[in-house]
């Protein structure tokens, strides 16, 4: 027992450097949504202190809009353009609807609200599209699908097309929102926003832009998510879930931080798929990605409950 | 408006026409009345003081002005035009800065964003354009930064330019927000107490700053402040309130000797 758990795991792993690898590509490329998915948290909470429950939605409704769309004969890209109109209405109704008759109210009624965004849009999406399963338009999009194996260290290393590309377009949206909302002045609003209202009011921001701004990125994060999740697991309700492994990203990498968000994210993706393979598999009969995330999250809370990179309050009495 | 010569003050520094003017300005919160039918005009170049004991509207006066609140009677007249119901980022937009009395700054960002921000009623480029970093955003963007470091190195915080602001003491965090303020380079810079909590050094540092503003930059200030004597020396005109009331407008001079004034701060009774 001790030997399975605190040295053969090791042993594998260095005897066989090309599957480790294997699983470390595939935790990245789970990771890189989640940094994604946490930065859509992070955004909303920063500028306007809620938590957004209905981020997991978003991601569904924006998933089915677009297949939705396309499946009335639309060709795909126009429809990815269309579904991006879709989020940006849907932002500015729930600025508009949600939001705004809310200022002021404590945070708690705001998350509530977010709760009922979330039953609506349930609602809402199975009306207009249905509850049954749907295939993502993967080829139609142009995202390849094939694989490359590469032989390292003589063994083998399979590296989906469909996961090239998600890396590669995740990371690019991560670098492009870090930069915008370090390098300009509509970023420098949305961080602003989220310390004082007060202050940020006498500066000339408005609320509303912002938050309108900040719900159609995480609109947009929605769409990329739900496209790159939908095309490995298909297009349902179920999907709501990838939103839901963000949390214990938030825990770990604090709901104030960016870069919380993004080393969260990886960390969270690849440990899991490391324990998975090398101790829960094993040891436990593996499943254990769905609460492993939770778990190493309350560990880490328990010594640092601000989270990895979450701002240390300390209040002066 | 009633006159637009300005007039000329003791040290002989020219004043202009009217900037601002409040008309009646009434202000009830519920049965609470904070303000009660004031009126009062702030000139172009001068700066304009707003004293009176704890209490007194000071702070809700400036509330107006700035938007934060909407008065329940009385018009607010502002470059020759009648402001409609505004919110304060709108406010804001017109060349209106401010100061807070409890310093309200981004904490978790750098004093060299903080005061960035300041730059934000000047933005022209759309969302867009900032997202890519397209021509307009860009050049707006140095262009935001120049003016930026002007400020910075005017008020003397260059050396603190990449600090998070939660770390600075007192007098400097108060000095960072008026260099937010001044970034935005308004036509009408109000002060809620700026000497508030400041020890003297401090206050003599503030008073600098707020007369060279004046000075350099030809800035109208309006500022509130109960310290007499800081007031007396900075201000070219003042209005006194008590209770919610105008009880006294004129130089330092007419205010220091105006029967009304001294009863209310010796607290004669009511």
């Amino acid at each position: 027992m001790f030997a399975d758990i605190f040295i053969n795991p090791w042993v594998d792993m260095v005897e066989a450097p090309d599957f480790l690898m294997q699983v470390l590509w595939e935790g990245l490329v789970s990771g890189i949504l989640y940094a994604l998915i946490a930065l859509g948290f992070v955004l909303i909470f920063r500028s306007s202190r809620i938590f957004n429950f209905a981020q997991g939605i978003m991601v569904v409704f924006a998933a089915l809009t677009l297949v939705g769309l396309f499946a009335m004969g639309i060709p795909a890209w126009i429809s990815v353009g269309l579904t991006l109109v879709v989020m940006f209405v849907l932002a500015v109704t729930i600025e508009r609807v949600v939001l705004r008759p809310l200022v002021g109210q404590p945070d708690i009624i705001l998350f509530m609200a977010t709760i009922g965004i979330t039953l609506f849009l349930i609602g809402f999406g199975e009306t207009i599209f249905g509850g049954e399963n749907k295939v993502m338009i993967t080829e139609e999009l142009g995202i390849p699908t094939g694989d490359t194996v590469l032989e390292p260290f003589g063994g083998l290393l399979i590296l989906q097309h469909l996961d090239i590309t998600v890396v590669v377009v995740a990371t690019l949206l991560v670098l492009a929102l870090l930069a915008f909302l370090n390098y300009t002045q509509m970023g420098r609003a949305i961080r602003a926003l989220g310390d004082d209202h007060q202050a940020a009011l006498s500066v000339g921001i408005s609320l509303q832009t912002i938050w309108v701004l900040v719900w159609f990125i995480a609109g947009i994060i929605a769409l990329v998510t739900g496209i790159a999740w939908g095309a490995r697991a298909g297009v349902s309700f179920a999907l709501e879930v990838i939103a839901y492994k963000a949390l214990p990203v938030l825990m770990l990498g604090g709901l104030e931080s960016i870069t919380g968000a993004i080393v969260g994210g990886l960390m969270i993706g690849i440990l899991e798929k490391l324990f998975e393979i090398y101790w829960g598999q094993p040891l436990l009969g593996g499943n254990t990605e769905t609460w492993f995330a939770f778990v190493l999250a309350l560990i880490v809370l328990l010594f640092r409950p601000q989270g990895l990179f979450g701002e240390r309050i300390i209040e002066r009495v | 408006m009633k006159d637009t010569e300005g007039y000329v003050t003791a040290d002989g520094r020219q004043i202009g026409g009217t900037l601002m003017e409040m008309k009646n300005i009434t202000l009830r919160f519920g049965g609470v009345v904070a303000i009660q039918d004031i009126s009062f005009d702030i000139r172009e170049g001068e700066v304009r003081a707003i004293i009176g004991p704890n209490g007194a509207g000071k702070s809700s006066m400036l509330n107006v002005i700035s938007g934060f609140y909407t008065p329940s009677e009385g018009e607010v007249w502002y470059k020759g035009q009648k402001r409609p119901p505004m919110k304060p980022f709108e406010v804001a937009r017109q060349g209106v800065a401010r100061t807070f009395q409890n310093i309200a700054l981004f904490e978790g960002m750098t004093v060299l964003d903080n005061v960035m921000t300041g730059r934000l009623t000047h933005m022209t480029a759309g969302v867009a354009s900032q997202a890519l970093w397209w021509g307009k955003a860009r050049n707006e963007e140095m262009e935001n930064r120049e003016k930026v470091e002007r400020v910075i190195d005017f008020l003397e915080i260059q050396n603190i330019r990449k600090t998070p602001v939660g770390r600075l003491p007192y007098g400097l965090k108060k000095r960072v927000e008026l260099a937010r303020a001044l970034a935005a380079e308004p036509s009408l810079l109000l002060l809620d107490e700026p000497m508030a909590g400041m020890n003297v050094e401090e206050k003599e540092d503030m008073s600098r700053f707020v007369l060279d503003v004046n000075d350099e930059f030809g800035t109208t200030i309006c500022l509130i402040e109960h310290d007499m004597g800081v007031v007396m020396d900075l201000s070219d005109r003042v209005v006194v309130m008590d209770y919610g009331k105008k009880i006294g407008d004129g130089t330092p001079e007419e205010v220091r000797n105006n029967q009304d004034v001294i009863d209310a701060y010796l607290g004669v009774p009511h």
